[in-house]
């Protein structure tokens, strides 16, 4: 039944739901080193809100049901009503990480129901907010702080007399019989709040006469309302207070309207003048500097005499004086109120700067600009063969600016490492307890940046890390108190640049790893010999191996010796490097560098017959001959003799089934990767390439040995080869040729 | 609607049940109003409420300023889905001068 635009606007909110739960769960945990923080209560409130009321708008009645018993423990807690404690910041952790569930179901299927896990979670976990929900209690009149919704507030640009609010104002006084007349403005607000977004509503209740004079069934209320809603005009606001047309006085200032149009406002009102400006303010309607500069604009007029009636003159005047007392008398409150519209302006200024970009309209461009690379290189070629010396110098112009380009986009694809840094919050928290340590994290180089493709490949190798840290890293916290150490472990992850790479660091400060342990431990795994002698940079680096733990007890977290070696592998794959610094009783730190992006690589091009291949250059460790009687013995074996050890290799000629007569001097590229050597016997070496790598599509998903294939200047395509794959072919050729023999 | 008023030591409880709506609004003023004078301190259980619309609305910010202007401590309790949502929609929780009280 769904249309597309409002399958659009679905996506959207579990977009929007997805952020808001992350600042949820980044205010959750704030709250928990300081449970005053107000601001971190309204924020998770609001998140919560916001949640329900747009899963109320798509009808997601399960999430609405479930939020709302949330919302209204957190309205209890922004009351002061209900006590934060490590109980609570936990029960509405794990609320979170349920609506986050329920939204991820509704977004794989938006008409399917919880699971019965899902479900069975949910009955449980809102009968333990049952408890905090319904204490009986009576409520504490707290000072609830304004929620930021009624802060937007962006930069007044004063200079062209329009104020910089997006929001429509609308102001609505009833009459007093609109009741009587069988008409409730409630129902009207609740309607325009269908239509868009109420941003800020502010009820006045001036009118309303004591006790004795008041009539029940007569309205004495009037509302002040911002309002925001998109491709909206003056006409369709009015047409919602159609049918109550007769019982109220309306007024509609659009967006960004000017700021005498506001004075004008404030002078046609019944209200104080003075209130009203406030009401203003905080509706969001105006920002104080721009009250101030109606205020002057006021005053010019009225001193070059253009208002000519004398009791508006008056009331002019006396709204300057009693704000500038008002300004004198209270300071502070002012200051208070400006620093919070600052804050909330400078988050919409941050906000404004952003757009969103759907990621393959980014990687279509990217491809694009690969193209331009390509066919750019194609061009040189050209000109360079021409003896045209104008046109030569266009191309090495238009190169340039291509590489400007190329460097441009791929920044485009750039994202800061703070995201997935800052997911690691949690996870700290969960494993401390669980854990029964004291342990905190420390974030550095948040805003580093590196290709969103990377960004994404290291989440679980730094999951592994920081928990491996965390469980064998950090100790029990007697220990840590015996050895001199604040009982407070602490992980620390890292980044920044360091000449083209990336350096992404996980340390703690626990005791470290255990030199003599590690090499027993791989002397007993036959991984080493006794007599070897080996840095310490290498000892610490055995212990990426497959299979090797010298954890003394085996916990669910880490132990088993599967992990290290996933996580070298998974760097490995994204053609970074994991070297360990440890220091015993002192901490250890593990550095992963990485290449600043995937798309483009330093390649070392080869020649087979009438193809090219490409090898990452950085997996390249030399390139030798293959002798006339080297080539003779080995035709039937698949491994050299390379300065006294065993080179299998691996002929591309053969690999590839590549026809035509193999050159008289093949050579061997011998290429490094996971710690093992294997040799590609080439007919040619062509020299470094830059290579814009391209995916191979769908249809060679399965073709094994090949990664993705890269455009020359000649036009001409090159395959990028799979180097682990190639060795390992090499490595099983040479033991099935050796069982051979 | 009904209004079940029990009183105590200067406290007087309230419970309202039913519509609080332009219907009942006179006669919800003629009871709740005489107990505020007759008491120091007062809450009104606002659970019951099954609807409230602005006559409803209206008169509970009579009673709170009356409440106020007496010196009196009123509170609202156990508010009803009902009586939440028009809140909610009115912003009420938010500050908006202190001739309003900041929680209904």
């Amino acid at each position: 039944m769904r249309d597309t635009g409002l399958d659009q606007a679905l996506q959207t909110f579990f977009m929007e739901s997805r952020e808001l739960l992350i600042a949820m769960e980044e205010s959750l945990l704030a709250l928990e080193s300081a449970p005053d923080d107000t601001e971190a209560i309204s924020a998770i409130f609001r998140a919560a809100h916001t949640i329900k009321g747009s899963g109320g708008m798509f009808g997601l009645d399960g999430i609405v049901a479930f939020t709302h018993v949330v919302e209204n423990v957190l309205d209890r807690v922004r009351n002061g009503e209900v006590p934060v404690n490590g109980e609570l910041i936990a029960l509405l952790l794990c609320c979170r990480d349920h609506i986050g569930t329920l939204v991820e179901q509704l977004a794989a299927d938006p008409d399917a129901k919880p699971d019965m896990e899902t479900e069975a979670n949910g009955v449980m976990l809102l009968n333990q907010l049952k408890a905090h929900s319904s204490t009986g209690q009576p409520p504490v009149a707290a000072v609830a702080p304004a929620p930021a919704k009624t802060q937007i507030v962006t930069q007044p640009p004063l200079d062209d007399g329009t104020v910089a609010s997006d929001n429509w104002h609308i102001s609505l006084r009833f009459a007093r019989d609109v009741l009587r007349n069988g008409m409730d403005p409630l129902a009207f607000i609740r309607y325009l709040g269908n239509m868009g977004k109420i941003v800020h509503i502010a009820v006045l209740p001036d009118a309303l006469p004591f006790a004795p004079d008041m009539d029940a069934e007569s309205c004495y209320l009037g509302f002040e309302i911002d309002f925001h809603c998109d491709g909206i005009d003056k006409a369709a606001i009015e047409m919602v207070f159609e049918f109550v047309r007769e019982d109220c006085s309306l007024r509609i200032l659009p967006p960004h309207s000017r700021i005498e149009e506001y004075v004008e406002l404030i002078n046609d009102l019944p209200e104080d003048k003075i209130r009203l400006g406030e009401l203003l303010i905080n509706c969001g309607s105006l920002t104080k500097k721009e009250l101030d500069e109606a205020l002057r604009l006021q005053a010019l007029r009225v001193e070059s005499g253009q208002e000519a009636a004398p009791a508006e003159t008056d009331a002019v005047s006396q709204l300057g004086d009693i704000l500038v007392e008002q300004g004198m008398v209270q300071p502070e409150l002012v200051d208070a109120a400006l620093g919070k519209q600052k804050v909330a302006k400078e988050n919409k200024v941050q906000e404004s700067k952003l757009i969103r970009i759907q990621a393959d309209k980014l990687d279509q461009l990217i491809n694009l600009v690969g193209e331009i690379v390509i066919t750019g290189a194609a061009v040189s070629l050209l000109a360079q063969r021409s003896s045209d010396s104008a046109l030569q110098e266009a191309t090495s112009t238009l190169s340039r600016l291509v590489e400007e380009i190329r460097d441009g986009a791929l920044q485009l694809r750039m994202v800061q490492i703070g995201e997935t840094f800052n997911r690691f919050n949690r996870v700290v928290r969960d494993v401390s307890k669980e854990l029964n340590k004291d342990i905190t994290l420390v974030i550095g180089g948040a805003e580093t940046e590196l290709d969103k493709s990377v960004v994404e490949k290291i989440g679980d190798p730094l999951m592994h890390l920081v928990r491996n840290s965390m469980d064998h890293g950090i100790e029990q916290t007697e220990l840590r108190l015996q050895r001199g150490k604040p009982a407070k472990g602490t992980v620390h992850l890292n980044a920044y640049h360091e000449s083209g790479s990336i350096v992404v660091e996980v340390g703690d400060d626990g005791g470290g790893l255990n030199r003599a342990r590690i090499f027993a431990k791989a002397l007993e795994k036959g991984l080493v010999t006794a007599n070897q002698t080996l840095s310490d940079q290498e000892v610490y680096g055995l212990i990426f191996e497959a299979g090797f733990s010298t954890a003394e007890a085996v916990t669910n977290l880490s132990g088993r010796g599967v992990g290290m070696d996933v996580v070298r592998r998974n760097i490995e794959a994204l053609r970074g490097t994991v070297e360990i610094d440890s220091r015993e009783g002192v901490g250890t730190t593990v550095k992963i560098r990485l290449p600043l992006t995937l798309a483009i690589i330093d390649g070392f091009l080869m020649g087979v017959g009438s193809a090219s291949y490409v090898v990452p250059l950085d997996m390249v460790m030399e390139c030798v001959e293959l002798s006339e009687a080297e080539r003779y013995a080995t035709r039937d074996s698949h491994y050299i003799n390379l300065r006294g050890t065993v080179l299998p290799f691996i002929r591309l000629r053969d690999h590839f089934r590549e026809q035509g007569k193999a050159s008289r001097y093949e050579k061997i590229v011998v290429v490094q990767y996971g710690g093992q050597q294997a040799g590609l016997v080439v007919d040619e070496l062509m020299g470094e390439f830059q290579a814009v790598i391209k995916p191979m599509g769908k249809f060679f998903s399965n073709l094994k040995g090949v990664s993705g294939s890269t455009i020359l200047a000649s036009g001409e395509v090159a395959l990028v080869l799979e180097v682990s794959e190639l060795i390992q072919r090499a490595v099983s050729l040479e033991s099935h040729s050796i069982s051979k023999v | 609607m009904t209004i079940n008023i029990e009183a105590s030591n200067g406290v007087c409880h309230a419970q309202v049940t039913g519509e609080m709506t332009i219907y009942h609004a006179a006669e919800m003023k003629g009871e709740l109003l005489p107990h505020l004078d007759g008491c120091n301190e007062m809450e009104i259980n606002l659970s019951g409420v099954s609807e409230i619309d602005t006559a409803g609305f209206q008169l509970l910010l009579l009673v709170k300023r009356e409440a106020n202007r007496a010196n009196k401590l009123l509170r609202f309790v156990a508010h009803s889905p009902a009586t939440l949502e028009v809140l909610e929609l009115l912003g009420i929780a938010s500050n908006f001068g202190d001739t309003v009280p900041h929680v209904l």
